[in-house]
């Protein structure tokens, strides 16, 4: 063998277990990134065989068929296609599942067809008995023309078996099992006859769909005297598909067999009691109640924790590097900004725990199933149910989960109301605001008001994704087939190493998405509040202690005052004061508008620009200093104070409501693949913003 | 008796006669739409819609918009 290193792909429908078979193979040595351009996470793991040859494992994303619906199918079909590709497999493994067989060998016929040397895997081998089923594996051998490895990914038997047969991969037959040209001999001849050197079946592919696959273009092998339209190839593939059932239905009738009164239903049992008309909802409202609960409660406790670590961290190294300019970006400017990151991770890794709790058991499929007639009233989905959830913790991932909504308009509506949800980075700032204005009082001797007002918050946001979906939908003149196909999987016990590593990938995804964004960010707002343009800026030192040379000021004070004087006339302060005029119809000076300004990194970052504004200054990192500045806050022009009840109110629903995060803004330019769309949403939410802030506080001020 | 797959009544079943290639996606052909094919309607959603189908050994939900273009003639066992 010239290389011992092989290239394995796995393939194969969702819900088989391909994930579980990924995660058994490679461990933890596994990396996922992207695929050059898309959004689609390539995974790819290492794998040591017998005989000391190492493999190298891609998990392709999960696939119904070689026909592509989706920009993850579509990568798929590329792959294979392309023989040059530095992924294109040695083999491929298809995995299945034994009680979806039928369906899963649809896929599986096709890759046959590439004429790739292929192993079946028969995936849940340990249900079989349970269920009442039987196989007859040689027959189901020879007919396939491939090899056979029943396995149980979560029970980890029949691996070794598996790994066998990748290391003698070359004995594999490379035959397709059935021959799809006879849907039309005609039309395959004829192709045939033009590109002798080109496998039928991938000139057959190329020219059914619209993916790119380099060299052959559709146009080209269109542009012939035998083309077809769009109309009779969408009728060949029907025949197709027909044609592989067909075959398949003859072979498992014979090789499969199932004891009916063998096989016990656990899945309508539990689909009466978690889709029952009044049961289902409640139910799952209790769930996400359950959910919320934790996920705030947990977290508390790490996330003082991050917080306290990152404040010491910057604060060891201002004493410990030579001060300087260096030493001030690394730790007032760099150091924040990865704090401002990590403390995320707590909150968005427990909400991903327990979304992909329910994803794996096989609820989530229910929601949605009790959730579209609802959420097609606003012109959602219930596919939109997933990311409206995984909103409240970070609208990143939420976005990329909106993916599998086949129904463009669904999507896009999803994508662009999703931001409304709270999301964590507005919790700090909540916390802070509401604190400042709510009394801390009990109403009814149970309910606390402040925390009630943080429930409004959260209700308001999901209210408002509502609201503007209703709007959206009737406003989007977009013409898409209403397209809506989920599968109903088998309940399962969730398998704890898929979840474990899911959610390290999504909390991945936030860190090193959100991440590079706001990290920068955090260092680019860094530079502009620490230098200005003018005389003032630069002499800030000389000027406050000329001011405060008769006013008995403690050395800490007059470096407090000279921090927030130079902060005034930083390049930052002086965009503050720019937009001051703007902002002041909602109740908001100058300072409050830095705020917002530096809110484009996160919007947590609101409440460690106050502290420096309000020159609490690195000495007190405590909340309770900065709210009493913030309380005694007045307007040097009316002499009352800033922070009062209305603009509080206003504050709060303008963070409720703006467009104030670039990350954001950056995946669903990905996502839309065009910058129309956060431009449109950036212009909506934040108008929005503005002009709910405006009636708010011209009526209650 | 033929009718579409959005009229049956819950655990009735029917095997797929015909359905609109147009408007009907592949990807449902895919998952067992076809002719031929046993249907069961498991459960409709609380709101009627969408429906719960058993399509050849697979579990899927359909809206009923699409439910409707596919014809189906009942079995009485």
């Amino acid at each position: 063998m010239k290389n011992t290193t092989l290239k394995v792909a796995l393939i194969g429908n969702p819900n088989t277990g391909k994930t579980s078979l990924f995660n058994q193979l490679t461990g933890l040595n596994q990396q996922v990134g992207n695929y050059p351009g898309v959004t689609v996470e390539r995974k790819v793991g290492s794998c040591s065989l017998p005989h000391n040859k190492k493999a190298t494992i891609l998990d392709l994303p999960g696939t119904y068929s070689l026909n592509a619906n989706s920009l993850d199918e579509n990568l798929v079909i590329e792959l294979l296609l392309n023989k040059k590709d530095k992924d294109y497999p040695d083999v491929a493994i298809v995995v299945t599942e034994v009680e979806n067989l039928k369906r899963n060998l649809l896929l599986f016929t096709q890759i046959k067809d590439l004429e790739i040397p292929t192993i079946l895997v028969i995936n849940m081998a340990d249900q079989m008995e349970l269920k009442g089923i039987s196989l007859d594996i040689p027959k189901l051998e020879t007919a396939l023309k491939t090899k056979i490895a029943l396995i149980s990914s979560r029970k980890s038997t029949g691996i070794n078996e598996l790994k066998d047969l990748i290391v003698n991969y070359e004995q594999l037959s490379t035959e397709p099992c059935l021959n799809a040209s006879e849907i039309d001999s005609d039309y395959f001849n004829n192709l045939r006859r033009i590109y002798p050197n080109q496998q039928n079946y991938k000139l057959w592919l190329v020219i059914s769909q619209d993916v790119n696959f380099g060299e052959l273009s559709k146009n080209v092998l269109q542009n012939n005297s035998f083309s077809k339209s769009d109309e009779e190839l969408k009728k060949l593939q029907h025949k197709e598909t027909v044609k592989r059932y067909q075959f398949i239905n003859n072979l498992l009738k014979e090789a499969k067999k199932v004891d009916v009164a063998k096989a016990k239903d656990l899945r309508s049992k539990l689909d009466s009691i978690l889709t029952h008309k009044i049961g289902g909802y409640v139910i799952f409202f209790a769930i996400l109640f359950l959910i919320f609960q934790s996920v705030f409660e947990w977290s508390s406790i790490p996330m003082e924790f991050i917080d306290e670590s990152f404040a010491s961290l910057s604060t060891w190294v201002n004493e410990h590097l030579p001060s300087g300019k260096l030493n001030d970006l690394v730790s007032q400017g760099i150091i924040p900004g990865v704090g401002g990151v990590v403390i995320f991770i707590p909150q968005i890794a427990i909400l991903f725990l327990f979304i992909s709790l329910l994803e794996e058991s096989g609820y989530m499929s229910r929601v949605v199933f009790l959730m579209d007639k609802t959420m097609r009233r606003f012109g959602l989905s219930g596919k939109s149910v997933v990311p409206l959830i995984s909103g409240t913790a970070c609208a990143i991932p939420a976005i990329m989960a909106t993916r599998n909504i086949e129904n463009w308009k669904e999507r896009l509506i999803t994508i662009l109301v999703t931001p409304f949800t709270t999301c964590a980075a507005r919790i700090p700032v909540y916390a802070i605001l509401i604190a400042l204005i709510i009394p801390d009082k009990r109403i009814f001797g149970f309910l606390n008001l402040q925390g009630l007002t943080l429930m409004l918050l959260y209700t308001l946001g999901f209210l408002m994704a509502i609201v503007s979906a209703t709007i959206l939908n009737k406003m989007l003149q977009l013409k898409s087939k209403s397209f809506f196909v989920i599968e109903m999987p088998n309940y399962k016990m969730p398998y704890y190493k898929n979840v474990g590593l899911n959610v390290l990938e999504k909390t991945k995804t936030f860190v090193f998405g959100a991440g590079k964004i706001i990290v920068s960010l955090s260092i680019i707002l860094w530079f502009m509040a620490s230098y200005g343009p003018t005389d003032n800026f630069a002499n800030a030192e000389e000027i406050i202690t000329t001011e405060s040379l008769n006013q008995s000021l403690s050395e800490e004070e007059l470096q407090d005052k000279i921090a927030s004087f130079k902060l005034e006339n930083s390049y930052i302060g002086i965009i503050g004061k720019t937009i001051e005029p703007v902002i002041q119809p909602l109740g908001y000076d100058w300072k409050i508008g830095i705020g917002i300004v530096a809110s484009f990194a996160a919007r947590e970052v609101f409440v460690g620009t106050m502290a420096t504004i309000y020159s609490v200054g690195s000495h007190s990192d405590e909340e309770n200093t900065i709210k009493e500045k913030m309380r005694n806050e007045v307007n040097s022009v009316t002499g009352k104070p800033i922070y009062t009840f209305a603009s509080g109110i206003s504050l709060l629903l303008f963070y409720a409501f703006a467009m104030q995060c670039m990350s954001t803004l950056a995946i669903v330019k990905k996502e839309t693949n065009s910058w129309k769309w956060p431009i449109i949403q950036l212009l909506f939410m934040s108008g929005l913003a503005y002009l709910v802030a405006l009636t708010v506080f011209q009526f209650l001020k | 008796m033929q009718t579409t797959v959005d009229l049956l009544k819950k655990g009735e079943k029917a095997i797929i006669v015909a359905f609109n290639l147009e408007t009907i996606p592949l990807k449902l052909i895919e998952m067992g739409c076809m002719e031929g094919h046993l249907v069961e309607l498991v459960q409709a959603a609380p709101f009627g819609d969408p429906l719960y189908l058993d399509m050849n050994g697979t579990h899927l939900a359909i809206r009923k918009e699409m439910a409707k273009e596919i014809i189906v003639e009942i079995i009485h066992n």
